[in-house]
């Protein structure tokens, strides 16, 4: 089995890579690429983002293709794939950072900021917090109910159903931190730097 | 509930660790990597690299204790010191470092927050700030405290926050090294103008120090050393501490 992280220059993803590797070990070939024959024969992608919503989305719209080929991956193809913090937001079909932005459109909502109230909560939303388990998952399997995860972010994802939810987390509302829908998922938090237990969703996801 | 975070931060010097952790079986006490790994194995929530290497050639060796950290830590790991250009950020993040701490390079051009924050996004940069009092304010300094600004810290943190900053590490420089506690009314001051979290540091001697740098410093992270290191408390203490004073934070 080969999984691809996909490399479109968008930010750090150094310890996207680390944890993956360290995950798969010897077991599972770990790919970073752009090549999209390399995307399209893999058996499951991970599409990180960092920086952000309109940045994300112009770096995947540089490479020739891409995008088209991960809707094929996803959409016709049904595989799996896993996007992590914008990696995630982008599956929505618009996002509203910088400015108005469309997006991959694979889950119907938008990207807006966090409403910090007037300065009662401090943006971005940075640290350590729990985890509000709604429904059984792949991605989650053996991962506790309030488990702590790793965050950084100011804009979170407003899917349009409710369905689309595996988990929430609280920092000024309750707002998205997990997608689960057939073959893709997501994850708002940063599984590389959850320690043991964001080791784990990457083993779930890896083994899948 | 968002929990507050305690960052233990290491000292390192061409490569090696200067002042860290010296109380426990160590193979290789100076290894960077190995005491990143008992911090992290005991439940820091980040952990700091702070390279004091002095001389310029050996400045790459910064490079590669990232490099084997990353590959052994799986929390957040910021890096700081002599931190001068993007090119210098670039490398360490491709090295695996997830934020840098830049320090002197924002204060003498800020265009270095700005550009770095734009291209690399707000989560990965921190920028420190190293204040002194002076009558009833504070005043910044650079190069690790020797340089005087007359630059104001309140002025300055706030501008740092427009430039994309999205945390501020401010350091007391009274306080670093006494152990007699943060500076209180420079964390609460500076964490009431900006919007954007503020990591306490410098003065650390005890348990309560960091239950103060929160509750009334209302940090959003306490970053500490020698109390860690020298083994007078664990991190896992340290937040049984927190929460048994109502503090949230990741058990």
């Amino acid at each position: 089995m080969n999984v691809t992280i996909v490399d479109y220059k968008s930010g750090n993803i150094s310890s996207v890579i680390n944890s993956f590797k360290e995950v798969a070990q010897n077991k599972v070939k770990i790919e970073v690429t752009s090549d999209l024959n390399k995307i399209k024969s893999s058996d499951k992608v991970v599409l990180p983002g960092q920086g952000s919503f309109k940045s994300c989305i112009d770096a995947l719209n540089t490479i020739n293709g891409l995008v088209e080929t991960l809707n094929d991956f996803v959409i016709n193809n049904k595989k799996p794939l896993l996007g992590i913090c914008v990696g995630l937001q982008m599956f929505a079909d618009v996002g509203y950072e910088e400015t108005e932005t469309k997006g991959l459109g694979w889950i119907p909502g938008k990207v807006t900021k966090i409403d910090n109230q007037n300065g009662k909560y401090k943006l971005p939303h940075i640290g350590w917090n729990e985890i509000n388990i709604m429904k059984d998952s792949k991605i989650l399997k053996d991962i506790k109910d309030k488990s702590h995860m790793y965050f950084v972010h100011s804009y979170e994802f407003v899917p349009n159903e409710k369905n689309a939810i595996l988990a929430t987390t609280n920092y000024s509302s309750n707002h998205v931190c997990a997608i689960e829908i057939e073959n893709i998922f997501g994850t708002q938090f940063h599984p590389e730097k959850s320690d043991k237990i964001g080791l784990k969703i990457i083993d779930n996801f890896i083994n899948l | 509930m968002l929990k507050n975070r305690i960052i233990p931060c290491l000292d390192v010097k061409n490569g090696r660790v200067v002042k860290g952790i010296n109380f426990v079986d160590l193979k290789d006490a100076g290894d960077p990597v190995e005491q990143a790994k008992i911090y992290s194995d005991g439940g820091a929530d980040e952990i700091c690299f702070l390279d004091i290497t002095a001389s310029n050639e050996n400045r790459n060796t910064i490079y590669e204790v990232v490099e084997k950290t990353s590959k052994k830590c799986f929390v957040p790991l910021t890096v700081g010191g002599g931190i001068r250009s993007i090119e210098d950020i670039n490398k360490l993040l491709n090295c695996g470092a997830d934020k840098v701490s830049i320090n002197t390079a924002a204060v003498q051009n800020s265009k270095v927050v700005i550009d770095s924050s734009k291209k690399f996004g707000s989560q990965c940069i921190v920028v420190a700030i190293d204040a002194k009092k002076n009558g009833k304010n504070w005043e910044i300094f650079t190069h690790g405290g020797r340089n005087s600004t007359g630059i104001d810290a309140i002025v300055y943190a706030k501008k740092m926050e427009e430039c994309g900053a999205g945390e501020l590490l401010v350091t007391s420089m009274d306080r670093d090294g006494t152990q007699v506690g943060y500076d209180i009314e420079l964390m609460s001051k500076i964490s009431s103008k900006v919007n954007i979290p503020v990591i306490a540091s410098g003065g650390v001697g005890n348990l309560d120090h960091l239950v103060e740098g929160i509750k009334l410093g209302k940090a959003s992270a306490v970053l500490a050393a020698s109390i860690f290191h020298y083994g007078k408390h664990s991190i896992k203490e340290a937040k049984e501490y927190l929460d048994s004073k109502g503090i949230p934070v990741r058990i």
